[in-house]
């Protein structure tokens, strides 16, 4: 299996600030890659580093084994839909897709034409007079009719409402299975990137806070409830994530890749938001006793 | 062919609800050896989930001798479930109708029937055990 994205000590600074630091993280292909984080935790920056818009300041990264927009073959091999889906306003959607052929090598004339009329697109229709929807399906129709094998999408869906939302990753999945792409995705709404990553890298302040494939994730964390004590009372092996303590009870969200089989904790598992949550926010992941119970 | 839905609020991996849908629809009947079940791209696109997880059912059900491969065509079911008792389900399924249609007569709500029945069926199943 090849290796999607590879990054080694990177790093990138905009005038005096760090945008990006000390990023060392491997995305193997053939997975949909969410990328998260509050907003201003690098996402885009990285992003940018992967289509080569952007040199590093610091450090290496290589996409599909190859520099980053190093030539004209690499730059046909990955595919980018910049945040909130860009498109020329003045220009119809038939105009968008003879310009994506223009610039294209290996430009899927057929597949692009079929998945206008799928979305009943009106060729001569002016992109600014679509949808927020249409929009993006119309730039993410250009990003895939490139055929490229990493597609890179940044914050794609975070500006539409829930129906264009759920069209749109219906799209993606369909071709994601059909072209056997691989994907990158930065959003910071975990719940839509749920059924749809199967890897995750969590960026917060500049940093790779966790990086891996979600079933293993979700896997090796567990939420430990139990009577008030501290850390050291905790099984041995675990590295705790986030901490709170009431009165009574103290919880712990740890990462332990074998089971937790210590009776005096009850451990639950833990969804992606969660996770993802407590690597954003330390405790403000950790929901009420009563609100898990449900 | 049969068409997947997933429950986002059940906590139920998604992979193990398709896998869950296909035994339950091999048991009713639906499904039977031969049929055919939906590709990975249209699963993936019809309910916007990545294809890894359709993948890892199908591989399930192929590891369960409930459904083969073929390279290039598709999945397709080998095996059924329901068996001989399939002739059964019919009036199995009228008796539990006429008995549906009785308790609502005598006045309970969904929600009360649904424990009758699963407080009958408990029992009796602990009873078979002893």
């Amino acid at each position: 299996m090849t290796t999607a994205v590879e990054a080694r000590g990177l790093g990138r600074q905009y005038g005096g600030r760090w945008a990006l630091t000390d990023c060392s993280l491997t995305i193997p292909a053939g997975h949909v890659c969410g990328l998260v984080g509050p907003n201003g935790a690098g996402k885009t920056t990285l992003l940018n580093l992967a289509t080569g818009m952007l040199a590093p300041t610091t450090g290496t990264i290589s996409v599909l084994g190859g520099v980053p927009a190093s030539g004209p073959e690499q730059l046909a091999r990955v595919g980018y839909v910049a945040q909130d889906t860009p498109t020329y306003a003045g220009l119809s959607v038939a105009d968008h897709l003879r310009f994506g052929a223009h610039m294209n090598p290996h430009w899927d004339a057929g597949l692009a034409r079929k998945r206008i009329e799928q979305l009943k697109l009106d060729p001569k229709q002016k992109a600014g007079k679509l949808s927020g929807g249409q929009r993006a399906q119309l730039a993410l129709t250009l990003a895939l009719a490139k055929r490229p094998e990493l597609l890179i999408l940044d914050e794609p869906i975070a500006s539409l409402d829930p129906l264009a939302r759920r069209e749109f990753l219906q799209t993606l999945m369909a071709a994601t299975a059909e072209q056997e792409l691989s994907v990158l995705m930065s959003s910071h709404l975990v719940a839509d990137l749920e059924r749809v990553t199967d890897y995750l890298v969590v960026l917060v302040g500049s940093r790779v806070q966790v990086a891996g494939e979600v079933d293993d994730l979700l896997a090796s964390h567990h939420l430990l409830t139990g009577p008030v004590r501290d850390a050291s009372a905790l099984p041995a092996g675990v590295e705790v994530i986030t901490e709170s303590k009431t009165g009574r009870q103290s919880t712990y969200l740890v990462r332990s890749t074998a089971p937790i089989s210590d009776p005096s904790w009850v451990a639950d598992s833990i969804d992606l938001e969660d996770l993802v949550l407590a690597y954003m926010g330390g405790a403000t992941a950790v929901r009420p006793t009563l609100a898990s119970a449900r | 062919m049969i068409e997947f839905h997933l429950d986002t609020r059940s906590g139920v991996a998604p992979y193990l609800q398709l896998i869950q849908q296909v035994r339950q629809a091999l048991r009713l009947g639906l499904l039977q050896e031969g049929d055919q079940l939906p590709t990975v791209k249209e699963v993936s696109g019809a309910l916007a989930i990545n294809p890894n997880t359709v993948l890892k059912a199908y591989r399930e059900l192929e590891y369960e001798g409930l459904a083969a491969a073929r390279p290039g065509i598709g999945t397709f079911v080998t095996k059924t479930l329901a068996g001989e008792s399939l002739a059964a389900h019919e009036q199995l399924s009228a008796d539990l109708l006429a008995w549906y249609r009785k308790a609502r007569q005598a006045g309970l709500d969904g929600e009360s029937i649904d424990a009758i029945y699963q407080q009958t069926i408990r029992s009796a199943v602990q009873e078979e055990r002893v």
